[in-house]
């Protein structure tokens, strides 16, 4: 199935090794005290570093960019997220009705035990406001998306950040950080972000993506510091040293486009959990307190629940809508770390 | 510690062992039994939340009072079903004319569940011992006494009241005369408070009643309390497996009325609706409390037999007149005719839901059934906001969040309704939610952050003053109004009123003035709570104050 | 070694200081709270300044950790504020329960997840191979939530198959020794009761065995696919085994160590995933002690022990195992 290289039948020496081959537990991993609570997440990034710091930026871009496209699976990924973000940006336009408007047609015969299904001009029926289901279920890509894709962006600069310091200072600042990074991947994320948000004095939107925001920054934390490392002992970053280029230069030309990759990959993997846990939050009553923005994970966690029996789809759509696009961001991310992991090249 | 834990487990469990013995004895007296309710069995009940204790001086809230009420009894009671009063432990009563010496005549033959005899004596030792509770820990926890009585005999805190209650006398064996300082609307109904019930002075001083140990930020509460709570009532305590959630209930053999008719009470506690629910269609629970709205209609087509509790509670939409605008009567006008509260008990109200007029249920004393009503008027409402200088006008409307209260089962959808009507005639509504244990009631009532805000109230007992008296009796932050003094002063001349003629016609016109001259809020709506049990279920009475009573109830 | 484990015992004890403090004052600047919530609807100022005076919050905030730590340090972590029940009880209540629910949910993961992952591995590019994949991706986008109330729908209101919710039948008498309630009927040979907790226990299970299975399935695939390669097994094929032996001897034995690791680390998702399951099939559990307690008006005596607890397990077990792999591998120096 997800197989990037080797067409079913045309057995290679490591067949086997298709799949994500930074399941495993590197070698290596010992001296670094794998076993580690965390460390799995852990030892993942590392080989997710260190694989996009062993080729030079643009080649390898290109190369996995080729081999990402001769990937089925992943293109199916691709696919998902490309109408998903499309949907999302021209919600405007697809959207029959205002999301947040109730409409007297559907308000007429709305009751606590009752939701109208499909009426003229709402073919999906009201949501159990009066609101036209189908208007929101369009305009809740763009709150989903912006939600995940935010709390990844933020989750990353705040990654970055700390990466960069630990990286910049090395010594006991970075033994500090990346100890406090370490204990923060043991902990459960939703717990993390459960915590978090008990620990905001007011809850809002901002408080959801922060604490999902919040709960990724060990991840790209770790991920910028290895890649960092990693490329400082690799041959491009030795050559240009060797040739006299600056270390500031070298660090934006060559290190830091190289690093991307490995962010992208991550950032788009952690796109379909951030939406997920989003989701979560809003189910345990810890989500967006603000009814009137349609955001997936709040037509599913709230609305979807308490109305289940009179109206299922109100879970099933927003359900489903969750489902394909934390599928689609798993398929792209997966096969692009495929696309840019060393072990799959041999 | 472990050990005698195991210990009690196994009485427990041969106490139960022989529970199922004497249920097994009633099956067979029932068979030859062919009319009537059937005895025997267990009711298992599903409530929404857990207990705190079960010394009812020291709680407040109804899912302690459930497990409580089967157990202890007041002086006087509810007419089942009803708001109204009737005897219980004391037959009947009566009072002077300045209403402040009440003379209870105790009803007869009446033991505790430790076999102690229940008499005058025993009603002065549990009056005097609420009076004289000390420790700032156990007074903290007396809500309904301070409610009641303002005070003790020594309060630990600078900032509780003078004591109503004045002394307890027993005359005789059967007639307990409390006497009062002045008197208070609140009687005699909260005389029926679950919280004023009598308990069992021998169990009281056996067990340490008294003692609210102080653990750190914390209270610990007595044996009593916990294990051995001893009252008249038709159930005795039978135990609290907590990691199981449930509390077993056994009929009282001795109780001096009809005797309850199940063998067995369970009261198991589910938090989730949906799962209170689910377990009632699987047949484990024989009845479950508040029931999704949303629900209702299809439990009732499955045939579970959902009753509707007559809607004794009232939700209001708060205006707080610290924003001068606010003060301007046509402004707060504007707003009760900008609200199509009809429509929003159509489409958000739980089934039998009714638009609110006043701020307490017709059937409370008092009640004027010809006040001014705010029947939805947008165009209106444009106008007074002309009139008043006020289009446009930002309103900050504070609503809970993680919470879902008997008149209030959905804060977010209501507030949703509420916004739209009001942004409709011109306002600009700013909604700012507050989690209601984070910090929501606190920025409503005790720092006034807010413009609007939405909060209501469950009656205690059939009192005007519970209800209008609690909200406007006086200068509150909630509603920024401390200029209303002819507002505090009625209400307070109202509830000093002892005749129940004068009761009734000073009420009435508070009632009219709040709606035409004060408007300090607006009422919403009246929710009735329900209550689902299955069709073999017969005999349970619903009560608008939730005080269901389960020694009528029988199963199968 | 001895001097490692004292310096960082030493460690552990200045981090949970540090820890708590700040939590202890982090939490109690948090608007509303216990006084708020015990009031309900009836906060008049007079009872507020009663009951924060009773509680002891007019107290400066470091006079009021002091007095916490005091009584810490004797193991007494006060009452729940929610219902004056010791804290530790509560803890010992809530702590099996979650336990017992994470072990059944990795022993079905395992379960099923090895030998579906090895049988993947085996017929690589068939249906079953894709089947499982495809499941696995699903297992891992599907918010488990909602899996548990589909599930819950089907088997408890559709077929009566289980029971909606709790771990015990309501009225089922039964003595607690340990708190596992499987184990409390073998113990105290109620064995009905044992029966009656497993049947409680499959569909909560079930659901939250979803997460580690995805990853177990996964991994064991990929796990045996690496082993098939390798010499020793061409080796014992051409030498001409028997498949079982192979099988057996070979394959399974090398491609599980992974795989065990890997279990070892699902436990932080496992927790996250009982949190949200432990709700939707109202279980008594830690879970759902953490958010009763939050959205409960903030009991602060049950959250400051389960951060304690939280923080203490973690730099225990991390030692724990620092030391271990000690032992195991004379290579790694424990620094």
């Amino acid at each position: 199935m997800s197989d990037p290289i080797t067409r079913p039948g045309v057995a290679t020496p490591r067949d086997g090794a298709d799949t994500p081959a930074t399941d495993k537990p590197r070698e290596g991993a010992a001296e670094r005290g794998i076993g580690r609570l965390g460390d799995r997440k852990k030892a993942k990034l590392d080989a997710l570093a260190q694989a996009s710091a062993d080729k030079g930026g643009v080649s390898l871009l290109r190369d996995a960019g080729r081999r990402l496209r001769r990937n089925p699976v992943a293109m199916v990924g691709v696919v998902i997220v490309a109408v998903f973000v499309l949907v999302a940006v021209l919600a405007p336009l697809l959207a029959p009705h205002d999301p947040a408007q109730r409409f007297d047609e559907l308000t007429k015969n709305l009751t606590v035990d009752n939701i109208p299904g499909t009426t003229d001009g709402f073919p999906l029926g009201s949501d159990p406001m009066g609101r036209d289901f189908l208007s929101r279920l369009i305009y809740g890509s763009r709150q989903t998306l912006f939600v995940g894709v935010l709390a990844t962006l933020i989750g990353l600069a705040l990654g970055a950040l700390v990466g960069a310091v630990a990286g910049a200072f090395g010594g006991w600042v970075d033994n500090i950080l990346m100890r406090l990074t370490d204990v923060m991947l043991a902990l459960p994320a939703l717990l993390l972000a459960i915590s978090l948000v008990a620990m905001a004095s007011r809850s809002s939107q901002w408080t959801v993506i922060m604490a999902v925001a919040i709960v990724n920054v060990p991840i790209f934390a770790r991920l910028l510091r290895g890649s960092m490392l990693a490329q400082r002992e690799s041959d491009h970053v030795l050559a240009a040293r060797a040739l006299g280029v600056k270390t500031n230069s070298i660090v934006m030309r060559h290190m830091l486009p190289n690093a991307m990759t490995a962010v992208i990959v991550q950032a788009t993997l952690t796109l379909s959990t951030a939406i997920l846990e989003a989701a979560s939050l809003s189910f345990l009553g810890l989500g967006d307190p603000d009814i009137n923005r349609a955001e997936w994970g709040l037509m599913l966690g709230v609305d979807g629940v308490r109305y289940f029996e009179v109206r299922p789809e109100l879970a099933y759509y927003p359900a489903l809508a969750i489902i394909v696009v934390a599928l689609g961001f798993t398929l792209l991310g997966e096969g692009m770390r495929e696309a840019i992991d060393p072990k799959n090249r041999r | 510690m472990q050990a005698s834990r195991r210990k009690a487990a196994v009485a427990l469990a041969a106490a139960a062992a022989l529970a199922v013995g004497a249920s097994g004895c009633a099956k067979s007296e029932r068979g030859g039994d062919s009319g009537g309710a059937k005895t025997g069995g267990t009711f298992v009940f599903a409530g929404a939340g857990d207990p705190k204790n079960f010394d009812p001086i020291f709680n407040d809230d109804g899912e302690t009072f459930r497990p409580v009420r089967q157990m202890f009894e007041t002086l006087i009671q509810n007419k089942p079903g009803t708001a109204d009063l009737e005897g219980a432990l004391a037959e009947s009563w009566e009072h002077d004319a300045e209403g402040k010496v009440w003379t209870f005549h105790l009803r007869k033959g009446v033991k505790f569940h430790d076999g102690s005899a229940f008499n005058s004596a025993a009603v002065c030792y549990n009056f005097d011992r609420w009076y004289n509770m000390k420790g700032a820990a156990a007074q903290s926890q007396m809500l309904y006494y301070m409610d009641v009585f303002g005070g003790f005999a020594h309060n630990e805190s600078d900032d509780a009241g003078k004591a109503l209650y004045n002394k307890c006398d027993a005359p005789d064996d059967n007639t307990a005369v409390i006497t009062m300082n002045e008197y208070k609307g609140a009687f005699p109904g909260a005389f029926a408070l679950t919280s004023l019930s009598i308990a069992s002075p021998d169990a009281l001083k056996k067990y340490d009643a008294d003692t609210v140990k102080q653990n750190g930020d914390s209270f610990e509460y007595s044996a009593f309390a916990n294990e051995h709570p001893v009252g008249t009532g038709p159930f005795t305590f039978g135990g609290w497996d907590k990691s199981k959630n449930e509390i077993t209930l056994n009929r009282n053999a001795d109780y001096w009325g009809e005797k309850a008719k199940v063998d067995k009470v369970i009261i198991k506690v589910i938090e989730d609706e949906n799962t209170r629910k689910q377990e009632l269609r699987a047949g484990t629970v024989q009845g479950i409390d508040f029931p999704a709205p949303a629900d209702r209609k299809a439990l009732e087509s499955e045939g579970f037999n959902v009753i509707n509790r007559p809607a004794f509670n009232i939700l209001y939409l708060g205006i707080n007149q610290k924003n001068p605008k606010l003060k301007d009567l046509r402004v707060r006008q504007a707003i009760a005719y900008a609200l199509n509260r009809q429509q929003l008990v159509q489409t958000k109200g739980p089934g039998g839901t009714k638009v609110a007029d006043e701020f307490m249920p017709d059937t409370v004393l008092g009640y004027a059934p010809d006040v001014q009503k705010y029947e939805y008027d947008p165009e209106k409402a444009k106008q007074l906001l002309k009139e008043a200088g006020a289009e446009g006008m930002t309103l900050n409307f504070y609503y809970p969040t993680d919470v879902s209260r008997p008149y209030m089962p959905n804060p977010q959808e209501i507030f949703t309704v509420l916004a739209n009507d009001l942004q409709a005639v011109g306002f600009k509504v700013n909604g700012v939610s507050r989690p209601w244990n984070g910090g929501y009631k606190d920025d409503v009532q005790q720092f006034g952050k807010h413009d609007l805000h939405l909060l209501g109230w469950t009656g205690d007992y059939n009192d005007p003053g519970n209800f209008v008296g609690t909200f406007f009796g006086r200068a509150k932050t909630e509603f920024g109004d401390a200029a209303m003094t002819d507002m505090f002063e009625a209400i307070t001349k109202a509830d000093a009123t002892v005749d129940d003629a004068g009761k009734r016609a000073a009420w009435e016109q508070v009632n009219r003035d709040i709606a035409t001259k004060w408007l300090p809020a607006v009422p919403i709506w009246h929710a009735p709570p329900a209550i689902v049990v299955t069709k073999d279920v017969k005999g349970l009475i619903a009560s608008p104050l939730t005080d269901e009573r389960f020694d009528t109830v029988s199963v199968g | 070694m001895l001097r490692v484990i004292v310096r960082r015992l030493l460690q552990l004890v200045v981090t949970l200081i540090a820890l708590s403090a700040l939590i202890f004052i982090w939490l109690r600047n948090l608007p509303g709270g216990p006084v708020e919530a015990l009031l309900g609807e009836r906060g008049t100022p007079e009872r507020r300044v009663l009951l924060t005076k009773a509680l002891g919050y007019d107290q400066p905030i470091l006079v009021q950790y002091a007095k916490f730590m005091q009584r810490v340090v004797t193991g007494d972590f006060g009452n729940s504020i929610r219902n004056g029940d010791p804290v530790t009880e509560v803890l010992g209540r809530a702590f099996p329960a979650t336990i017992e629910l994470a072990l059944a949910a990795m022993i079905i993961a395992i379960g099923l997840g090895v030998p579906l992952g090895y049988l993947a591995a085996r017929y690589k590019g068939r249906l079953l191979d894709n089947l499982s994949i495809a499941g696995t991706l699903l297992g891992i986008s599907i918010p488990i939530f909602f899996l548990g109330y589909l599930l819950k729908d089907v088997f408890t209101q559709n077929i009566h198959w289980f029971p909606p919710s709790g771990r015990l039948s309501t009225g089922l008498d039964s003595t607690h020794v340990t708190g596992f309630f499987v184990l409390d009927g073998l113990l105290t040979r109620e064995f009905d009761v044992t029966a009656d907790a497993l049947w409680h226990l499959i569909l909560p299970a079930f659901t939250l065995a979803t997460i580690p299975l995805a990853v177990i399935v996964r991994m064991t695939r990929a796990s045996v696919l690496d082993v098939l390669n390798e010499d020793y097994v061409r080796t014992a094929e051409a030498k001409g085994l028997r498949h079982k032996t192979i099988r057996g001897r070979h394959i399974l034995r090398n491609a599980l160590l992974p795989v065990v690791t890997t279990i070892g680390l699902q436990t932080g998702a496992l927790l996250s995933g009982a949190v949200l399951t432990e709700k939707v099939y109202n279980w008594g559990g830690l879970g759902t002690l953490i958010t009763n307690s939050i959205s409960g008006g903030r009991d602060y005596p049950v959250l400051q022990a389960l951060i304690l607890l939280a923080a203490v397990v973690f730099v225990v077990v991390n030692l724990l195992v620092d030391l271990s792999y000690a032992v195991i591998d004379p290579r790694v120096r424990v620094r």
